[in-house]
């Protein structure tokens, strides 16, 4: 195939690269599909100030691009995509994350979605600290940022393949002119699947040098690869200027070599004794899990499996590509990002194709595979690998099929209804069907892509399921499908889901082993300072552009003696040195978590805005509170009676199990009402989940047009 | 290959070789700038701290900036180098070095200046058998 003939500019854009001066352009890219219309927008000093980067740009942007009534795929609906500040840094593990930001077709609010890869430092390098994408194209075109020649383009793109894995090549070889073209160029694309969904995610690539091919990292969650095809874009490429170790130009490069350099010889001399993420990435956790029960199982029914063991870290070990330095930003020495090579695949119209998986992660693992009942490693990477080809997200189609495999299994599906497909739990097959359906828009896997909370409403229309039913096991809130832990023994992770801004996703909060294990949030104060703390500082790492990894997955060997050691005090004291030394701007810890909330209750009120983000908008299905069936209060009858005897004052043998699951969640659902109270107190909020003017005012974001959205509800 | 050796018995702890490293290497007379550390850890002998090219940061380097040359000695192209200092940190023998008037982190490449400075015969160059390939290189044989 021919790259330039295939290829047709329709718009174009000089610029001149400016410098980053302390981690900002100071400028942002608008490209808008429908009319082309390309500009350079200015970074104001108050947007640095209040919404730092990263996601708090994202939600600024496209707070200003779309109006009350705006879905996910009107045109006025944004892309956006920054790292923020820090981003780019090589010496510190974890600096090149992006933040994705969108309304999604999921939620129908803003979703932002965090990203490995290298697109985001590029795109700053190349001269713009976020990208904004508006408007719809026609036919299906490219966009290129040319940071080498200070050139956008939007290019028609007619005879590039769709399918990441091929997309991504192909981009790469027909515009890189030598080998070192590649090491700076990025792509962000999506698939077939994301057509015909609204699960569809975006694939951020990274040039692996070693392996001479571009590998890609996921923003799985909400739907933006649906978005980015509704808008008839094909793929985004950035090329940018050779990355430097000081391409950021920090204010204080030592501050920062000095940080980095403590925590590659802290990675290097305990992550063998700790995690083993260098060899095992994530996939450590599904072990971990499977123990403590709390690695999905059948939708969520159970905690544990015997068959666990099959896919666990050592199994991942010893597949994935041992000794190449993985990470999917430079100088990240924790290295999570493995792939499995060489690996043929066995189904679909890539059948026979030797290609590389990225992955799998964890929540891949156990979404795909232990919560559909699939314990076979070969399954799970087949569903990997298609899912990032077609621009699926893993977490929602796991998560998903698991809701249909226990539907077919109550009967509210059958043979007929999915069209042939046997969905059991533990049938891999059909879900591998399935997954190729929706890459079609065919058949069953079309109804099943639209999401849990689309696919409850079409039970109910079409086959007369028991709506309650659905609403107890469909695991989904806001629209999300929920990311892979079972929350039910842990109230404060049932906060930790449904007290979210974007929807049931565990990157705001994990506080099971806090809150279950070791028993350190007693109290409902306990664990509202918790779901206010956590929520905030993890936010923190999306202004940014940092990862959460290397924060908790590998800690100093003193940390258990420290006053605090779930907040890991010291590599809290990096990141505030970090950001000071990038941006000369000196923060402390405390400071750090005010820039959060700042975007934070910006978010919530963009949700209210948009018709979501009250309480009655936080509210979760029983399924990730406690038991719903019988069967599943029986696999913990000796847990859940004594519970009843001794937080009820019940005697359990004098009930029958339906009395006793009726009990339990009387009492396990007041609680978490509860728990949303004191959590909306300590964030400053009313009781139905709007920030107060004082917050505002207090976080410095009371404008007339956020004043205006909060003031209809207090 | 060539690598440098050093016998403890032998160092009077002068520091001459640091000095002669960061001349040559730098131009300023600065151990913070030496690829030589002479240490003094109380146990009666000095020890020497300098890469023994083991070739281990090859496989940290996400660049491919480190690389054996012919002669099996670890050299960094710093055009590739993306001043990440991983190598830094995980060099098991923290003979990897940063200092903050340069991007690229420094080592020793036994080029033997400190060896015809040492006045006490302490340093010489010796030769070793070059270790077995590193997974970066066993790639490179595959990938081409």
């Amino acid at each position: 195939m021919n790259a330039q003939g295939s290829r047709r500019v329709l718009a174009e854009f000089a610029y001149e690269v400016p410098p980053v001066e302390r981690g900002y352009t100071g400028q942002t890219l608008y490209v808008n599909l429908s009319d082309n219309t390309i500009a350079a927008r200015p970074v104001t000093d108050e947007m640095k100030e209040k919404f730092t980067g990263g996601r708090g740009f994202g939600l600024w942007l496209l707070w200003h691009g779309v109006r009350d009534n705006t879905k996910w795929n009107d045109p006025e609906n944004e892309i956006v995509i920054s790292s923020g500040p820090c981003g780019g840094t090589t010496q510190y593990p974890g600096s090149g994350k992006s933040l994705v930001v969108s309304i999604s077709p999921l939620t129908d609010i803003p979703i932002d979605s965090n990203v490995g890869g290298h697109f985001g430092p590029l795109l700053k390098f190349a001269g713009w600290d976020a990208l904004e994408l508006q408007g719809k194209a026609e036919r299906d075109v490219i966009v290129i940022v040319d940071g080498q020649n200070g050139r956008i383009t939007v290019e028609e793109a007619p005879d590039v393949p769709v399918d990441t894995h091929l997309i991504g090549h192909w981009l790469i070889e027909q515009m890189a002119e030598k080998e070192e073209d590649r090491y700076f160029m990025s792509v962000v694309s999506s698939g077939q699947g994301a057509e015909h969904t609204r699960i569809g995610c975006l694939n951020f690539s990274f040039y692996d040098r070693r392996r001479k091919a571009p590998r890609f990292k996921q923003a799985g969650r909400g739907g933006i690869g649906t978005v980015l095809r509704d808008k008839r874009v094909k793929a985004i490429v950035v090329k940018s200027p050779p990355v430097r170790g000081d391409s950021n130009h920090p204010a204080d490069p030592e501050r920062i070599a000095r940080a980095g350099m403590r925590l590659h010889k802290e990675i290097h001399d305990y992550d063998d004794q700790q995690n083993r993420m260098r060899r095992r990435g994530t996939s450590y956790l599904v072990g971990i899990m499977n123990d403590y029960d709390l690695l999905p199982v059948h939708n969520f029914r159970y905690g544990s499996h015997p068959d666990a063991v099959k896919i666990d870290g050592d199994v991942w070990q010893s597949r994935f590509s041992q000794g190449l330095p993985d990470g999917c930003w430079y100088g990240c020495t924790m290295a999570c990002s493995h792939a499995v090579d060489g690996y043929t695949v066995r189904t679909g119209p890539y059948k026979g194709q030797k290609v590389i998986v990225d992955g799998p992660e964890y929540e891949t693992i156990a979404g795909v595979g232990s919560n559909c009942g699939i314990f076979d490693p070969d399954d799970i990477l087949e569903i990997n690998f298609y899912c990032d080809t077609y621009g699926l997200d893993t977490i929602s189609f796991g998560t998903l099929t698991a809701f249909v495999m226990e539907c077919y299994e109550a009967g509210v599906l059958d043979k007929e209804k999915t069209g042939g497909l046997e969905l059991r739990f533990g049938n891999a097959g059909a879900a591998i069907e399935m997954l190729h359906q929706m890459a079609r828009g065919e058949g069953f896997g079309r109804i099943a892509g639209q999401g849990i909370r689309r696919m409850k409403e079409h039970f109910v229309r079409e086959f007369g399921a028991d709506p309650q039913f659905l609403q107890d096991i469909g695991m989904e809130a806001k629209g999300l499908e929920y990311s892979e832990y079972v929350s039910k023994e842990s109230l404060a992770q049932q906060g930790g889901y449904g007290l979210t801004n974007k929807g049931p996703q565990h990157d705001e909060a994990w506080l099971i082993f806090m809150d279950m294990v070791s028993n350190l949030l007693p109290t409902f104060e306990d664990k509202a300072e918790a779901l206010h703390y956590f929520p905030m500082f993890r936010t923190w790492f999306g202004l940014c552009g940092f990862c959460k990894l290397p924060w908790n997955d590998i800690v100093p060997p003193d940390n258990a003696y420290t006053d605090e050691p779930a907040k890991i005090p010291e590599h809290v004291r990096n990141y505030v040195e970090l950001f000071s030394g990038v941006t000369g701007r000196e923060i402390t810890a405390e400071d750090l978590i005010t820039m959060s909330e700042r975007v934070y209750n910006f978010q919530r009120v963009f949700n209210i805005r948009l018709g979501k983000g009250l309480r009655e908008h936080d509210a979760v299905p029983y399924r990730s509170q406690g038991p719903v069936t019988v069967e599943e209060y029986r696999s913990r009858a000796e847990r859940y009676d004594k519970q009843l005897r001794e937080l009820l004052g019940l005697d359990p043998e004098k009930m029958t199990t339906e009395e006793k699951v009726a009990a339990l969640r009387k009492h396990r659902e007041a609680q978490y009402q509860k728990l949303i109270d004191a959590v909306y107190e300590r964030r400053g909020w009313t009781r139905n989940g709007v920030p107060t003017l004082e917050t505002l005012k207090r976080l410095g974001i009371d404008y007339p047009e956020v004043v205006a959205v909060v003031q209809k509800h207090l | 290959m060539k690598v440098l050796a050093f016998d403890s018995e032998r160092c009077v702890g002068c520091h001459i070789c640091e000095e002669v490293c960061s001349d040559t290497w730098f131009k300023a007379t600065d151990v913070e700038k030496s690829s030589i550390r002479i240490l003094d850890e109380g146990t009666g002998l000095l020890q020497a701290v300098f890469c023994v090219q083991c070739g281990e940061c090859i496989d940290v380097c996400p660049t491919k900036a480190l690389y054996r040359d012919r002669k099996g000695i670890v050299r960094l192209r710093k055009q590739l180098c993306v001043g990440c200092l991983s190598c830094v940190g995980f060099c098991p023998y923290a003979a990897m070095f940063y200092h903050p008037d340069q991007l690229e982190p420094f080592k020793c490449i036994a080029c033997g200046q400190c060896v015809e400075g040492c006045p006490a015969n302490a340093l010489e160059i010796v030769e070793e058998p070059t270790p077995a390939l590193t997974v970066t290189e066993q790639w490179e044989a595959v990938a081409g």
